[in-house]
């Protein structure tokens, strides 16, 4: 009798605060709320509807113009190309990223010597600066001293005279950009895919080896099935980073030559930014004007207190 | 095939494996560290092997970097940028992380869901659209842009991860912490923080690492070299019109690097297990 009256005393304590508490959740919740609708939600919008209007850089107008800008932009070959380079890309990197991430993964499932090691450097591509991954690259396919072409000279898969533009043809610079691609996110999905490895449960396995399951009837009827929600969600991020990246192209091939290696946020940020004016596939903004101001400034030498003029001294200054 | 056979060529495609991708990862980064050191005129020839020092190993290429651009500078503008990110990223994402745990029945899994996706909505859609916010708000060209800017999707992605960890805890400890007199914010602060303080140090992790690691935004704001971050202001200031300082290159993108790789080595295991929790539901 004493004890229910204090459990029900005390149950009734806790109720009371939890009442307090349906105005504390939304309130708690409120910054990040407005957060993501002030810089996601509303730039969303805007994009949308900068798509449907006349805005160029420099303009202080917007006018509707309905789906004109649509028709221009798939008029455009270039932007034509760049749509079908980012679904190869995207598609290519992704089968490619999944296939060699499960063999990562049951490679690293294994205890070996050294393992710590290679966990500690098949994460580097992942966590390293993309920009500065994409630059080393960029320095590896080089037009002339390619270290990946002295490699295959030196091992004669290619002739003593073979030096073949991996940045300057545009198949094989689609073939670059798709290289850099997975090896970007191959740390990410074979982590991933360990996790989920290591998620399985152990009669399972144990099970398949008593009824005599060999390896490969093992990976295709258990495994693979097994991680199917854990492969969505890698590809499912890998198909969006690949898909909208626009560094990678950027650094590596700036487009390619002839414009054949844009995908669409590279081509975006080319006509948007950079040159600032002229139809495109995603919307202008005012975002020239601001840029225009600093363009000036960047032909004055650089001073800082510290360092003085840091780079007319050294060359060109642009 | 016998049992040892079998054994032993199993073996062997394991190790053949493991150095195939270790070499496949990690080359590039041996490559940038054989290139600092590199005198120019040895790596501009053809004929030379790339591997050996033809020519004596030289400090001029991080001399360069140094001296000659504004790395430091750079470095110091990517620490405080990441810095001030995590902290306005904590103070917005745990409240919301847990309000989506504890107190909010039934809508709280959509939402936070719904909080993740705006994860996925790519910055080379939004960079057009933001740069005119941050013209607005009149910081172009400096780094406070991206303070301002970067919250938005490190915020989604944290909100998440911290739903999942708070989910983890049970929901006893704090009730009891309410008995005893504690009203919930009490009860976060004297319990459920320093429980999930593994998780959170994760959450800082993953949140600085995302901020030094964007490019586009970057790009986008900022011209002034002295307000660059390290991830832009080493391929587009030691790119001069058409001359490449590699050696200069390579170092800079080394040392910017290797801090980044040590961070996520340490952290790795937690926050995968935070991204896959939600796969398991």
């Amino acid at each position: 009798m004493e004890e229910s009256a204090v459990r029900d005393a005390r149950q009734g304590a806790v109720r009371y605060r939890l009442r307090g508490d349906r105005l504390l959740g939304p309130l708690m919740l409120a910054p990040a709320i407005v957060y993501i609708v002030a810089l996601v939600g509303l730039p969303l919008l805007l994009a949308i509807y900068l798509s449907l209007s006349n805005a160029t850089t420099g303009s202080q107008t917007l006018g509707y113009v309905g789906l004109t800008n649509f028709f221009r932009a798939i008029d455009s070959t270039i932007f034509r190309s760049a749509l079908t380079n980012t679904f190869i890309f995207t598609f290519v990197s992704e089968i490619l990223v999944i296939v060699l991430g499960n063999i990562l993964a049951l490679t690293l499932q294994q205890k070996f010597v050294g393992r710590a090691v290679m966990r500690f450097l098949i994460l580097l591509p992942w966590a390293a600066p993309f920009a500065l991954g994409a630059i080393g690259w960029k320095w590896m396919f080089d037009s002339l001293y390619s270290v990946v072409n002295w490699m295959l000279r030196a091992v004669h898969i290619l002739g003593p005279r073979d030096f073949p533009q991996w940045l300057g043809v545009p198949t094989l610079a689609m073939a670059a950009i798709i290289t850099v691609h997975v090896w970007r996110m191959l740390p990410f999905s074979a982590v991933v895919l360990l996790a989920g490895l290591t998620s399985i449960p152990q009669e399972v396995l144990d099970a398949a080896d008593v009824d005599g399951a060999g390896f490969f009837q093992r990976l295709f009827h258990i495994l693979l099935p097994m991680l199917l929600p854990i492969i969505t969600v890698a590809v499912l991020f890998g198909t969006i980073f690949t898909f909208t990246d626009l560094s990678l192209v950027y650094i590596l091939t700036g487009g390619g030559p002839f414009n054949s290696t844009h995908v669409l946020s590279s081509w975006a940020f080319q006509v948007g930014i950079i040159a600032g004016a002229g139809s495109a596939d995603r919307p202008r903004a005012g975002a020239a004007p601001a840029r225009r101001a600093t363009r000036g400034r960047r032909r004055t030498p650089a001073r800082s207190p510290r360092s003085g003029c840091s780079c007319s001294s050294r060359s060109a200054c642009f | 095939m016998s049992l040892e056979l079998r054994r032993t060529l199993g073996r062997g495609a394991l190790y053949l494996s493991a150095v195939c991708f270790t070499f496949f990862a990690a080359f590039p980064f041996v490559w940038m560290g054989i290139t600092t050191f590199k005198r120019i005129l040895d790596l501009y020839n053809i004929h030379n092997n790339p591997f050996l020092f033809n020519l004596p190993p030289t400090l001029e290429n991080l001399q360069l970097l140094f001296q000659g651009t504004m790395f430091t500078r750079w470095v110091a503008n990517t620490a405080f940028v990441g810095a001030l990110v995590v902290i306005i990223t904590m103070l917005i994402a745990v409240p919301a992380g847990y309000s989506l745990a504890r107190l909010a029945r039934g809508w709280g899994q959509q939402l936070g869901i719904a909080i993740f996706l705006t994860y996925l909505v790519p910055p080379s859609l939004l960079f057009i659209p933001l740069s005119r916010v941050v013209s607005g708000v009149g910081l172009q060209d400096s780094f406070w842009s991206l303070v301002l800017v970067y919250p938005s999707f490190t915020i989604p992605f944290c909100t998440w991860l911290l739903m999942g960890f708070f989910k983890s805890i049970p929901g006893e400890l704090e009730e009891a912490a309410m008995v005893d007199g504690c009203n919930r914010l009490g009860a976060l602060r004297r319990i459920v923080l320093p429980i999930s303080a593994a998780g959170l140090l994760t959450v800082v992790i993953f949140a600085f690492t995302l901020s030094i690691q964007e490019f586009v935004y970057a790009l986008t704001f900022i011209s002034p070299s002295a307000q660059k971050t390290v991830s832009v202001g080493v391929p587009t200031d030691l790119i001069r019109g058409d001359v490449y300082y590699w050696g200069s290159l390579m170092a800079g993108a080394l040392i910017a690097s290797i801090p980044v790789a040590a961070l996520y080595s340490l952290f790795l295991d937690r926050f995968v297990s935070g991204l896959t929790a939600g796969a398991f539901k």
